[in-house]
């Protein structure tokens, strides 16, 4: 597939909050390439650069160094008119969608068909087509403050897409919402990339988001990109502690410190967790190895995981029986998964 | 009642005249301080138009003419008076400097309006690619309307204070005929009925001025 945004050892510096104060490096160098028609997600704690580092896709702030290049067009180095051109093919969402209050919600969709100089009877038709496509068609009338949430989210993904942009940008966008509307939102966001051949990049604190939508992460930390790679790679062999963390607010992976105590203290035995991709190994043949090699184990932690459609186990164990026995059960589970004793 | 009666034909007179200055007052002021309140929002750092010099030069011109006492400034533009409106004195110069006035006074409360529209609205919008001018028209300007339309309801009624005294220079009005018939010829009839008229005036300009922001506000 070919790119569809490339950062190029891109860096963005604020000057100092005050006089004498040091600089301060949002985005340090960072190099990226997201490809077109895929969900790229960018993850990482508050404060690790990434609202920066998307604000530089649109160049809603410009860079410091480095270079952005979006389709065939050096987006960094525009300004003026011949940039607002382009930033109208990049769509946006926030985490607080940011609708205008003085405008129905047809009147925040047809807003940036306005700003493309859409005449006012193909503003109509494309606003009802948009409402259509997220799913409140009945609502035009409405005002943002009239409806909940995940509503008021779904109006921001119809404006963002108004002008037929073919990227769009999420931006913490389901941060303020409730489970249940942060599903359905992200639906929506697989259907824009589906339906609509969209490249969207998101961008979160939340790994769940992460592991729902996102064909390939990258995670940010202290303005540097430490780790890509696809979602599934990424989740099942993080490679940083960053990564790690981020995997294990999904999965309760590996239990640890007092986590672990409480465990040991309710149940005998050694512990062994377990882990396995779809291409090696499944819940069953874990099981069943085991239950064949007649040693008494049972699941203390962990489970299977849904990552893009493909399966990821984390099962931790405790194993009582002869040293030998265990040793041969383990052995027997087979290839493709990794076992390790939590001591 | 006889009283009052009599005078009324110049209670009427000096009524008219009164909101008369003050509609005229408003329209240039508020025309003028829309714009130096505008242009403080949008040229100040991190706004859409960010210009540090006319921010600058913006702010020291606001900061200056805010603090005259307005009975020192009627006196004191009647030089700029001449130029402008032709004389230094009567109600078309009292009407000059209570628009100077006004602009300066409501230059801060609309800055003060704009500022709280929320940036991410502001950023949503540069995010589809408006430009500067188009941001201010279509998202500042509107957003803030409602609070606007209570500042300029604020404003109005201390160009109301203002028109009082624009019998300093010879210029008539309700004011005016308060000091000179009433206080100064001891009638009391004038100066309450005087009064009264500024008092329901204000009430009723506040209470459309609140209807109207919350028709906008639709609370």
């Amino acid at each position: 597939m070919a790119q569809h945004i490339v950062l190029d050892r891109v860096s963005k510096r604020f000057p100092p909050a005050k006089r004498g104060g040091d600089e301060i490096v949002a985005v340090n160098d960072v190099s990226l390439e997201i490809e077109r028609g895929e969900v790229f997600g960018i993850i990482g704690y508050s404060g690790a650069g990434k609202s920066t580092l998307v604000r530089l896709i649109n160049q809603l702030e410009p860079v410091s160094s480095g270079t952005i290049t979006v389709g065939d067009v050096v987006i960094s180095e525009l300004r003026g008119k011949r940039l607002r051109e382009q930033q109208t093919g990049i769509g946006m969402i926030f985490q607080r969608f940011n609708l205008l209050t003085s405008r129905t919600v047809a009147g925040n969709v047809a807003y940036p068909l306005e700003v493309v100089g859409v005449g006012a009877g193909e503003r109509r038709r494309r606003v009802a087509e948009l409402l259509e496509f997220v799913g409140l068609a009945g609502r035009a009338d409405a005002y943002p403050e009239q409806l909940s949430g995940g509503q008021q989210q779904r109006v921001g993904i119809a404006r963002a897409l108004a002008a037929n942009p073919e990227i769009l940008l999420a931006d913490e966008a389901t941060s303020a919402l409730d489970p249940e509307t942060t599903a359905e939102v992200l639906d929506l966001l697989g259907r824009v990339n589906r339906e609509l051949g969209v490249t969207i990049v998101v961008i979160t604190h939340e790994m769940e988001v992460i592991t729902r939508i996102a064909d390939r992460v990258a995670v940010m930390e202290a303005g540097r990109v430490v780790e890509t790679g696809a979602t599934y790679d990424v989740f099942t062999r993080p490679r940083t502690t960053t990564a790690k963390r981020f995997v294990q607010t999904v999965v309760r992976a590996l239990p640890e410190g007092d986590d672990l105590a409480r465990l040991r203290s309710r149940h005998d035995g050694r512990f062994f967790t377990i882990s396995f991709t779809d291409e090696g190994a499944s819940e069953a043949r874990v099981f069943s190895a085991l239950a064949r090699a007649g040693v008494d184990f049972q699941l203390v932690h962990g489970g299977v995981d849904d990552i893009q459609g493909r399966v990821y186990g984390l099962l931790t164990i405790a194993v009582r029986g002869e040293a030998d026995a265990v040793a041969r059960a383990l052995e027997g589970i087979g290839d493709g998964v990794t076992v390790e004793e939590q001591r | 009642m006889s009283e009052i009666a009599g005078v009324l034909p110049d209670l009427l007179e000096q009524t008219a005249i009164m909101l008369w200055m003050v509609a005229l007052a408003l329209v240039f002021g508020g025309v003028g301080g829309l714009a130096i309140g505008t242009g403080l929002t949008v040229t100040r750092s991190g706004g859409v138009l960010q210009q540090r010099a006319v921010w600058w030069i913006l702010n020291v011109l606001v900061n200056t003419f805010r603090p005259i006492p307005f009975i020192i400034l009627l006196a004191a533009l009647q030089p700029i008076g001449r130029l402008v409106v032709g004389k230094g004195i009567g109600t078309e110069y009292a009407v000059f400097a209570i628009a100077i006035a006004a602009t300066f006074g409501i230059a801060r409360i609309v800055e003060q309006n704009l500022v709280a529209v929320p940036p991410g609205v502001i950023e949503a919008a540069r995010a589809t690619g408006a430009s500067p001018w188009r941001i201010i028209r279509t998202v500042i300007l509107p957003e803030a309307l409602g609070p606007l339309v209570l500042g300029f309801t604020f404003a109005v009624i201390a160009i109301v204070d203002m028109s009082a005294v624009a019998g300093l220079v010879g210029g008539e009005g309700l004011g005016n005929w308060a000091v000179a018939y009433g206080y100064r010829q001891f009638d009391e009839v004038v100066t309450w009925s005087a009064l009264v008229v500024v008092v329901v005036v204000v009430q009723l300009l506040q209470a459309l001025g609140n209807a109207l922001a919350r028709r906008i506000m639709r609370r």
